[in-house]
């Protein structure tokens, strides 16, 4: 049912939080390699469904496979997902005890083994790809919004995950610092990796999104190649939506 | 007119003033009315007396019973952290029992007045529990040497069993009240930390060791500080049931020589300086702690 080039597939998902349903009959495939973008409006269930994906939420009907691998109760299939799956926050959620090099090692040391000289070599090279290799023994408070926010990819990185979540990752930065983090994302996205970004950066969308999801009150209301879903929108609900966020 | 930078106004002065007055007053009451002869002659020979057999002078019943306090304060502060454990961990646990008795435990001891709780805790304990424990018996089959270093710990040895029922009592008390603050300190970590740390693979337990304990013990050094200095002085409610720390002692020195004042003012200053000093050391190390917290 699925091919090699499968990893995420979310059939019939539902969800509520006590008596709201936030998902409603969510269908969705990511291929290797593919860059979905998620948008809509607030309360809409974007960020719920991406974190079902790594299981910071739980669903509670239909099933979720990563690589095959069903999403479900067994703590040690959670385990080892999460240590596939990246995910990048809005709020950054850095830990702030630590230096941004500990921040970056801590994963590999912990859930890989790595030796402390390994890990911190893989920390290095990935605080150089997002540009921040001098403020590697500083502490996340002593950095900019923007700064922290690439700190934070990197952290996610040096775990060499397969998938890439990004939870409205410009939404809390100073609107200078946004380039930077979107740069960022978009050479992550040119080097071939899986990316579900959930984002208003409409611009970004355009320029690496294979596939375009809208959502509205838990349901995906429209899906798909971002030529048609900018240009050429079926739903009305989505042109009132685009309509919005793009008019000015 | 300036201190340290910050300018006295009218106010300042008429809330000095009002300082200045009701000391006066006080003194005047005592002076006058009272008519209370001061005498501090017997005070400095029950702080250090001066030792015949010895040819030195030795720390007399005051300076014994202040460190009689800080002994069961120091203890007490370790049986409560073990008792903190054991709770924290029943209190996390997956099953509804545990977490249930740890939830009555700590309701219970902070919903019943200090006084009542010790003299009920304290017959059983010292009635029923330490005879169990055997202390009395081990104490006196002691070893000359280890007797030593178990009165250096414990104070004098034929006290140590009514010490360890002291210790025992209050270290259920704190214990609840050292709960509650450990808890908030977890809880004030943001739930976007242990999700972080879940999301790089942590497992629970090593989010919580290596992500929210570390940054929930700056959290509660704080309120943990204040804990412990109020252990100290809540240590005195022992004195209800006799054990002989500074204000137990205190207060037989008051009665048999008549001193009141002079006894209690000098008692308040001993507590004073160790409670003080206790604040100093732990403000210098919440600096230092608070470093990077953002």
């Amino acid at each position: 049912m699925t091919d090699s080039e499968t990893m995420i597939v979310m059939s019939g998902v539902n969800k509520w939080y006590d008596d709201f349903h936030v998902l409603k009959d969510i269908n969705l495939s990511v291929r290797q390699g593919e860059r979905v973008v998620v948008c809509g409006p607030s309360g809409s269930g974007k960020s719920t469904l991406i974190r079902c994906i790594n299981r910071l939420e739980e669903h509670q009907a239909g099933s979720i496979t990563f690589k095959g691998i069903e999403l479900d109760e067994d703590t040690k299939n959670i385990a080892e997902i999460r240590t596939e799956i990246g995910m990048v926050f809005q709020q950054f959620n850095l830990f702030p005890h630590l230096s941004v090099l500990d921040n970056c090692t801590l994963g590999p040391i912990k859930v890989r083994n790595a030796s402390r000289a390994d890990a911190e070599a893989l920390a290095m090279e990935y605080l150089e790809r997002v540009q921040i290799p001098d403020q590697a023994d500083k502490y996340p408070s002593q950095l900019s919004g923007g700064q922290q926010q690439r700190a934070a990819i990197a952290r996610s990185l040096c775990m060499k995950p397969e998938v890439m979540l990004f939870d409205e990752p410009t939404s809390s930065l100073d609107p200078e610092m946004i380039k930077e983090v979107l740069d960022v994302m978009v050479d992550l996205a040119e080097s071939g990796m899986t990316m579900i970004c959930v984002t208003h950066e409409m611009g970004f969308a355009r320029t690496v999104a294979d596939t375009m999801i809208f959502m509205d009150e838990g349901r995906i209301v429209e899906e798909g190649p971002p030529e048609g879903f900018f240009n050429a929108p079926k739903s009305e609900r989505t042109k009132l939506f685009l309509s919005q966020i793009l008019s000015h | 007119m300036t201190i340290r930078g910050q300018k006295l106004t009218l106010i300042d002065f008429v809330i000095f003033a009002c300082v200045v007055a009701a000391i006066g007053y006080v003194a005047y009451r005592v002076e006058n009315v009272l008519i209370y002869k001061w005498d501090w002659s017997a005070i400095p020979s029950y702080l250090f007396r001066w030792d015949e057999a010895t040819g030195s002078l030795i720390p007399n019943l005051l300076i014994k019973g202040l460190v009689t306090t800080i002994r069961i304060t120091f203890w007490t502060m370790l049986v409560a952290s073990i008792i903190d454990v054991v709770l924290g961990i029943a209190r996390t646990s997956s099953r509804l029992f545990p977490r249930l008795v740890s939830w009555a435990y700590v309701e219970f001891i902070r919903n019943i007045p200090p006084v009542p709780f010790l003299f009920l805790f304290y017959f059983f304990i010292a009635s029923q529990v330490m005879p169990l424990l055997g202390i009395d018996d081990a104490i006196r089959d002691m070893s000359p040497g280890t007797k030593v270093v178990a009165e250096l710990l414990f104070g004098p040895a034929n006290l140590i069993s009514n010490f360890a029922s002291g210790v025992v009592s209050l270290s259920m008390m704190a214990a609840a009240y050292i709960a509650e603050i450990v808890r908030a300190g977890v809880l004030a970590v943001p739930k976007g930390q242990l999700e972080a740390g879940h999301s790089i693979g942590l497992s629970h337990l090593q989010s919580m060791r290596y992500i929210v304990l570390p940054q929930a013990v700056a959290r509660v050094v704080p309120p943990l500080a204040g804990q412990f200095i109020t252990l100290i002085k809540d240590s005195s409610l022992v004195a209800l049931i006799s054990i002989q720390e500074l204000s137990f002692l205190a207060m037989e020195i008051a009665i048999s020589e008549q001193r009141f004042f002079e006894v209690w003012i000098v008692t308040g200053a001993m507590y004073f300086v160790v409670c003080y000093s206790c604040a100093l050391v732990f403000g210098r190390l919440e600096r230092r702690i608070g470093v990077h917290r953002r």
